[in-house]
Order: C-alpha cells, then sequence, then structure tokens
C-alpha cells in the first residue's frame, strides 16, 4: 500500500506517493527521473548511486524511501546553480582530469560534498575516507583526490 | 615546433555533462511504449536441454514476448569462430548460457516471468580446466568439432631455438599461471533495440566497434528474413570498456529478437550479479617459458608454450596469442623464438578481450623469468635489460619495424627514480625493487582488413568546426584529443571544434576502440581531413587578402598574411564571403585514414603497427613476512608515447592502467568452482579502491613518432603491461621467494616464505 511522504529534494519540497520497499535510489530514477544518481551495483557496493540526506552520504540504493521523509535530500542535479554556475568540486574535477567514463563521477562528487559540508579543510585522510566506498576503475584514484583536495582553491 | 592546442592539459570536453550528472548512459535511457528484457541463464554448466516449457511465464500479466532458441534460424551462431548459438537450444555449455528470454512492461515483471520458464536437464559431466579437457577421455563440448583443441594454430617460429640454446651459457625454464579477471565497468553492460516501420533496426549501444557490430546486426536481420534492411548504431555514454566491448554478445541479438517480436523497443540492462557471470573476462593462461643468455648478458632465445582456456564458446580472447606474440618475439631484442599456444574449450565462461589484449599475461611470464636469468648469470636485472634494450630502426625477429623506440630511456628513468644501485638486494628482507618493461602497438594494428577510420569536417559560417568521426569514446578522451588536433591544424581554439563520435548515420567507418590505436589512426584521419579543408580555406583568405596562399596563417580564428601581419580576416568571415556568393561553397572535407601497418601473414611475421610503443615500470615494496601482506611503496612508470597531445589525459591512461595493473598483480580473481561462479560481487572480488591507491609517478618520454599525428603514439593498454612482473621482481627482491601465480596474495607469500624456509635453501 502506497504512503504518502514529504521531504525536500534539491531544495525544492517533493510531496509524493510511494511504495514503501521503494529505495530511494528506485524513487529518484523511475519517479522523478532524475538520472544522474547511478545504480552501479545495487547492493551498496561501488558508491555509484552516492547522494546526500540531511549533510550525510548515504548509498541510495540501500537507502529506503519512507527514510526520507522529514529529511532534506541533495543528488548531483541539485549542485550546480540553475543558471549552470557548477559548484567548486565539479570545477575542479573537470579541470584536474577526475573524469573518464564519468559513471562514478556524481557519486564521487557527492561523497566530496559531504566531506566539505561537515569539515572546511579536509587533509588526505579525510578525503580517503570519504571516497572509500565509491569505486572508480578508470581514473586510479590519483586525479580524484587531487580534485577534491584542489576544490577548496577554487572556492575562493 | 611550438604547438597552441597540442600539448596542452586540457579537461575533457564532456566532462561538465558528466559532472553534472546530464551524460546519459544506457541505464537512463527511456524510450517510448519501451520494454524490459531478462534472460533465464544455465542452471548447469553442462548439460542437455530436455525441454522448456514457457507457458506459465507468457500468461503472467504485462508479459509481452517470451523467446527461446526456436525463435532463431536453427544454424544461426556468432562469435569469431561461430560457435555461439544466442540462445541455446539442445545443450548449455556453460553457467552462463542463454537458454530463454522474456520481455514485459517493467523489470520487475520480466524478472518473474524468468522464475516462471521451467526447464528439464539432463545433467552431462563437465571439465573445467584446459588440461583436463585435452584429455582423450574428456567431454566434447562442441561435439561436430571432435576435440576441445580450438583449430587455431598459434605457431611462431623465428631463427633457430636449438642454436640459441647451444650458443646459451645461462638457461632457466619456468611456469607461469594467470587467473581470469574481469573488467568491471562501472556501468554494466546493456543496450536497447528498436525497429522502426519499415523494419530497419536501431540499436542503442555501448559498444566500441559500432561499424562491425552494424556488421554483425545486418547478417542476423538477414537470417531473421529481413534482407537488405539498415541498421543503426546509436552509441551511449560509455560507461567503462576496457576490451569488454569489442564483440557483440547473445543478449543484444535477444533484444533485436524480443524488439522485432513486440515491434517495441526493448531494453535489456545486466544487474551487476549478471555482469559478474554473464560477460567475458581475460583468459587464464598457462605459460612454460624458457630464456637463455650468454656469459656477457645477450639473450639468445625465448621459447613459450602456452595454454588457454577458451571456455564454452569463441570471442576474441582466442586471438590474443596474436598479441602475446609481440612480447615474446620483441621485447628486447632476441634472435631466435618459438612460441605455440593451444586454446582450449571448457565448461567455464568464455573469455573476451580486456586492455593489454594478452600482452599482460606473457609480459608476465617473460619479465619473471628475464628477472631469474639475471640472478642464475650474476647480472644485474637492470643492466641485462640495458644490454638487450630494444633500439630504434631494429627489424625485430617477428618483423616489426622499430621506428622511434623509447626503451633505453624508460629503463634509466625508472633505475633513477628508484635509486636502483643503492636499493636493490638491500632491502633488508623486507624491502625490495624491482622492474619490467613492454612493448605494445602505437601505430594502429592490422587484426582486421582494414586498420582506417574515417573523418568527415565541417566548417560553418561562424567558423566552428563539426568532426564526425569513426573513434569510439570509451571515457579516455577521443573526443577531446580529436579536437585538440584538428584545433592545432586549423589554429582555431579548441572549444570551436565540436566532436560527433557515436552513430553509425553520420560518422564513417572504423574498425574500433581497441589496440590504443585511437590516437594514432582516427587522429591521423582527423589530422588530414583538417589539412584538406584548411587547403581550402587559405585559398579562400588568399584570394579576399590579395596574397599569395603560402602566405596565408591562421591563429586563433583569425586569418592573416605572414609577411604583412596588417593584412587579416576572421575565418568565420572569410567563410560567410565564400559561402554567400553567387555560386557559394561550404567548407567541408573527408578522410579515410588506413595506416600502412601488415596483416601478420600466415607465419604470424609481418609488421603489424606502424609504431611501437615501448615502456618501464618500477615499483618499490615492503613485504610484511608475518601478514604476507605487499605494500607499495613507490611506483614509477615510464612511457614512450612519441607525444603527448593531452598530458592530462595521458596521465589519466596510465594511472588508471597502472592500478588496474596493480590489481591484476595483487588481488583480482575470478574464481570458479566447477563452473559456477563464486564471488560474482564487490565484495569478494577485489578491485582497489582509494585505500589501494598508489601515488603513479607518471614519465613521459616524448620520441616523435614520424608517422603519428604531431609525432603521437598509443597509449590506451601500456599502462598496465608490466604491472604485475615489476610487482612480482621487487617482492623477490625483498623476501627471495618467487610467485609465479597470480594474483600474488598475502596466502601465496606466506606459504612460498615457509617452503623457503623449509627447504633451508636461500632462494
Amino acid at each position: 500500500m502506497k504512503k504518502e511522504i514529504k521531504f525536500h529534494l534539491n531544495g525544492e519540497e517533493v510531496v509524493a506517493e510511494v511504495e514503501p520497499h521503494w529505495t530511494l535510489l528506485y524513487f529518484l530514477r523511475n519517479v522523478m527521473k532524475l538520472k544522474g544518481t547511478k545504480e552501479g551495483c545495487g547492493y551498496g557496493e561501488c558508491g555509484a548511486c552516492t547522494v546526500v540526506v540531511d549533510k550525510r552520504a548515504v548509498n541510495a540504493c540501500l537507502y529506503p524511501i519512507l527514510e526520507v521523509d522529514g529529511k532534506k535530500v541533495i543528488t548531483i542535479e541539485g549542485l550546480s546553480k540553475p543558471d549552470g554556475q557548477l559548484h567548486f568540486i565539479q570545477k575542479s574535477f573537470i579541470e584536474e582530469g577526475a573524469v573518464q567514463c564519468g559513471f562514478c563521477t556524481p557519486g564521487m562528487i557527492m561523497s566530496a560534498y559531504a566531506l566539505y559540508e561537515e569539515k572546511e579543510n579536509p587533509d588526505e585522510e579525510d578525503i580517503k575516507e570519504a571516497i572509500e566506498g565509491n569505486l572508480c576503475r578508470c581514473t586510479g584514484y590519483i586525479k580524484i583526490v587531487q580534485a577534491i583536495k584542489s576544490a577548496k582553491r577554487r572556492q575562493q | 615546433m611550438t604547438f597552441n592546442a597540442v600539448g596542452q592539459k586540457i579537461p575533457k570536453k564532456d566532462a561538465p555533462l558528466k559532472v553534472t550528472g546530464q551524460a546519459l548512459y544506457i541505464d537512463d535511457l527511456e524510450l517510448p511504449g519501451m520494454l524490459y528484457g531478462k534472460i533465464l541463464f544455465s542452471k548447469y554448466p553442462h548439460a542437455r536441454i530436455l525441454n522448456i516449457d514457457t507457458s506459465k511465464a507468457e500468461r503472467l500479466p504485462g508479459v509481452k514476448a517470451v523467446v527461446t532458441a526456436k525463435d532463431f534460424p536453427p544454424n544461426f551462431r556468432i562469435g569469431f569462430m561461430k560457435d555461439n548459438p544466442p540462445l541455446k537450444g539442445n545443450k548449455v555449455l556453460s553457467t552462463r548460457d542463454e537458454i530463454a528470454a522474456v520481455c514485459a512492461i517493467s523489470p520487475e515483471i520480466a524478472e518473474e516471468a524468468c522464475e516462471l520458464i521451467d526447464v528439464d536437464y539432463e545433467v552431462l559431466p563437465g571439465v573445467f580446466d584446459p588440461i583436463t579437457a585435452m584429455r582423450e577421455d574428456a567431454p566434447i563440448l562442441h561435439e561436430e568439432l571432435g576435440s576441445n583443441v580450438l583449430k587455431l594454430p598459434w605457431k611462431l617460429v623465428c631463427g633457430d631455438v636449438e642454436k640459441g640454446k647451444s650458443e646459451s651459457k645461462y638457461i632457466v625454464e619456468d611456469t607461469f599461471t594467470t587467473q581470469w579477471v574481469t573488467h568491471c565497468c562501472m556501468a554494466t553492460s546493456g543496450c536497447i533495440a528498436h525497429f522502426d516501420i519499415n523494419n530497419n533496426l536501431t540499436l542503442y549501444s555501448n559498444t566500441q566497434i559500432p561499424s562491425l557490430a552494424q556488421n554483425d546486426f545486418l547478417e542476423a536481420l538477414n537470417a531473421l528474413g529481413l534482407k537488405n534492411r539498415r541498421v543503426r548504431i546509436i552509441q551511449v555514454t560509455i560507461g567503462g570498456a576496457f576490451g569488454s566491448k569489442l564483440d557483440t554478445y547473445p543478449y543484444e541479438y535477444i533484444a533485436i529478437l524480443l524488439a522485432l517480436k513486440t515491434r517495441k523497443p526493448v531494453k535489456i540492462v545486466f544487474s551487476r550479479d549478471e555482469e559478474f557471470f554473464a560477460t567475458s573476462p581475460r583468459q587464464c593462461t598457462i605459460t612454460k617459458i624458457s630464456q637463455g643468455c650468454t656469459k656477457e648478458g645477450k639473450l639468445t632465445f625465448r621459447e613459450v608454450e602456452m595454454i588457454l582456456d577458451n571456455g564454452a564458446y569463441t570471442s576474441w580472447g582466442a586471438t590474443t596469442p596474436s598479441v602475446m606474440m609481440m612480447p615474446i618475439s620483441s621485447l628486447y631484442r632476441v634472435p631466435n623464438v618459438k612460441y605455440e599456444a593451444k586454446c582450449v574449450y571448457t565448461n567455464n565462461t568464455y573469455c573476451q578481450a580486456m586492455r593489454g589484449y594478452g600482452n599482460p599475461q606473457a609480459t608476465f611470464a617473460i619479465e619473471s623469468s628475464l628477472d631469474h636469468l639475471a640472478e642464475v648469470s650474476g647480472i644485474d636485472p637492470y643492466d641485462l635489460r640495458m644490454i638487450n634494450a630494444n633500439q630504434p630502426g631494429e627489424i625485430t625477429p617477428q618483423g616489426f619495424k622499430i621506428t622511434t623506440c623509447g626503451l633505453k630511456e624508460c629503463l634509466e628513468e625508472v633505475a633513477k627514480r628508484l635509486n636502483w644501485r643503492e636499493k636493490r638486494g638491500k632491502g633488508g628482507g623486507k624491502r625490495g625493487v624491482g622492474m619490467a618493461s613492454l612493448i605494445h602497438v602505437g601505430g594502429g594494428a592490422r587484426v582486421y582488413k582494414s586498420d582506417g577510420c574515417g573523418t568527415i569536417i565541417k566548417m560553418d559560417d561562424f567558423g566552428k568546426v563539426d568532426v564526425f568521426t569513426g573513434a569510439t569514446d570509451i571515457g579516455q578522451g577521443a573526443d577531446t584529443v580529436i579536437a585538440q588536433i584538428v584545433a592545432e591544424e586549423l589554429g582555431i581554439p579548441v572549444e570551436d571544434v565540436n566532436v560527433i563520435h557515436n552513430d553509425t548515420d553520420v560518422c564513417p567507418w572504423d574498425v574500433g576502440v581497441h589496440a590504443s590505436r585511437t590516437t594514432f589512426v582516427a587522429g591521423n584521419s582527423a589530422l588530414y581531413a583538417a589539412r584538406k579543408i584548411k587547403a581550402r580555406l587559405t585559398e579562400i583568405v588568399s584570394k579576399i587578402l590579395e596574397i599569395p596562399q603560402e602566405d596565408v596563417e591562421i591563429r586563433n580564428g583569425i586569418a592573416f598574411s605572414k609577411s604583412d601581419p596588417q593584412k587579416s580576416i576572421p575565418v568565420a568571415r572569410a567563410i560567410r564571403r565564400a559561402h554567400f556568393t553567387t555560386g557559394g561553397s561550404m567548407l567541408m572535407a573527408e578522410h579515410f585514414y588506413d595506416p600502412n601497418n601488415e596483416n601478420l601473414g600466415k607465419d604470424f611475421k609481418g609488421n603489424l603497427s606502424t609504431a611501437y610503443t615501448y615502456g618501464t615500470h618500477g615499483v618499490e615494496v615492503e613485504v610484511d613476512t608475518e601478514t604476507g601482506k605487499v605494500k607499495i611503496l613507490k611506483y614509477v612508470a615510464a612511457h614512450d608515447i612519441g607525444r603527448a597531445i593531452n598530458p592530462l589525459l595521458l596521465e589519466g591512461q596510465i594511472e588508471g592502467g597502472a592500478l588496474m595493473g596493480i590489481g591484476f598483480a595483487l588481488s583480482e580473481r575470478l574464481i570458479y568452482q566447477n563452473g559456477y561462479l563464486k564471488n560474482g560481487n564487490f565484495l569478494d572480488y577485489k578491485i582497489l579502491t582509494v585505500r589501494d591507491a598508489v601515488p603513479v609517478e607518471t614519465v613521459i618520454i616524448e620520441t616523435d613518432e614520424k608517422e603519428g599525428p604531431y609525432g603521437a603514439k598509443g597509449i590506451g593498454e601500456p599502462g598496465l603491461v608490466p604491472s604485475a612482473p615489476a610487482i612480482a621482481n621487487a617482492i623477490y627482491d625483498a623476501i627471495g621467494v618467487r610467485i609465479k601465480d597470480l594474483p600474488i596474495t598475502p596466502e601465496k607469500i606466506l606459504k612460498a616464505l615457509k617452503e623457503k624456509a623449509g627447504t633451508g635453501n636461500k632462494a
């Protein structure tokens, strides 16, 4: 039986009827048609579906939709400004060459975003901790770590 | 020579789409009326199919079609040896065999319907390793062939190995084995098939071979009775490939069949489970290798015998020995070479191409064995490599014409940066340094009738350029590199070049993104097309400015007189002047570039590539002798790449390749037991995480390859080729045990240490 939930998605209020067994990922991709959040495995091991719920990075593929009731959810689509202005982490990923096939990129960026929400000046250990659940097969992670590390510079 | 666009660290062109989540991968695409397909895979690795009952599935509401082998023409087979029916009707030969498929209005219904299909099997004894499969009493998989050994006689003989042995002062012989590893593309495989009202097919695809796939699917349509139809391949954003998408697969033919039955778009996308067990890994190998050298360390011969587990069907994996011949014959100067390989059918998963195409397996054996030879001959491994290093201008025993070759420079850089002389053999039983080199094709590879790539280029009234290329971008940055080359040639900003690379309706033919060939072949194709358009453009400008054509130069979108720079005109305006006039013209050009390389002959000799790329990796490790854990302290990757068109993307290829190589060396292994995959998930199959990331120190050696675009050679694959032997050699230097079976796990190290202590031998 469907239940009503109310939450903030990328700054806008959403009221929706949902099936209790849905995951947040299912809801984002299939109901809201927000395709930026990727499904890489469906069991919380690759991080491609990372979104931020109340400032915390979570795997949307494991997150029950009912749990988002009353919370604030940010996805990759909510990071850039409506005028197209990119978030400083997004800019940094582009400029540092941290993007190859790009499938892990939204999840990586959301993990980094949650990190910056928590810490103003994360060090390399913080960065590794933030993205240790995000798998990437293309880059060897070097340029991703570099991009997150130097992102701060781009904010100023 | 100074460049404007070439040599710049320009971010990947599609990165803004990817960082905002706007890039569309196959799973993101939805077409009106689209149905969802699902495949029922075999329960057993080897069995006769007695009956398939689909009636319950057909009755499930929401199901639109159910197909089995009966829906394909009886003799329809796919693959390199045409031994693979997309749906199996009589026998299954592996646990990834496709038995039936359904499509429905939702993925959930499709999955439920698959579970409602009843299959009666008669289980047959299976054979799960190539050695057993070669025995006379082994069950034969493909009965019509009469043998499990594929009729692919891989044999290369150069010089006289026996003579080489007789001239050797030192000889070593070892056997090395490598495991199944899989691509682990972050996006899983999938496609959407759709027929229009005239029975023309559009396939939304992840393929690395749009032109060859088009040909494969045309054959399928013919077989299905749809003659003289069109096939259009539209490539979506590809979420990783690494060779996995160099063939066409049963799931694609099944999607096509379901789309034809229902007249609706049908999407099949693999779950991660399916991606692990139903896609084709790198083939595992058993390699017996022997090499010798003179007292002075000159290599005298190299003899290699290899057995490959082909799995149940044949894809390009069975042809990787053709590439393994390259390092076997031509990595270092070795006058006498003999190589034989057998591919053997087993009831395991069938194998495919993966980054390096056999080269990493062969190089692991060659470079590990070379360190053994160094030890036996008492020559330092670095010195032994320098003594035998390839040089520019040589022709190797297999007939490769080496043009540029920076191998010695790569070796020197690695030795210098590792502090080799101070560190080798002085790690106190814990630390060690090792190195290994590679040769790979760097100027295309003629493995098909054509190694070509076409480019169509046009300039619009605003001075912007559209480049339609046959090249495929799988994340490596073909889009960006091609834009840089065109921008350089035309003297316009890189951002003014738009590269279209994903639609066979508008893009010219290309053999595919493989063999590290795209920068070289597609780059040259784009360069020559741009050169043609530039000739037209300078002619137009010379008429407008009333100056000789040779005097025209274009820079940053402005055309001007070299001798009198005051005379100038923006390119866009010159184009408009030529366009908007009676009898006007537009600027368009095309070029098909096919490199002057050769198919290997019947004896497997010939100049396979127009240029060859070299590299050396050096590693310092620390081994914990209590736990067996290997820690990489330093990793140097030196590569001769001709010219770095884009150092940012180039580093990305080398860093990503090296980490994939470290995974191959230390952690990755698909575990099959009696034909069943036991670790098909990211928890149990260990691709490296950021915690395992190693700060790869990339050293770029530029040798300016004459035939390459602005001097460039290929670099897509080399980054992972020498990783495993470099690490194995460093481990040996650290603790005196040589692990000959990948991956080098802590358990194997502890076992080897125990054996060493038990026998009391030093090594």
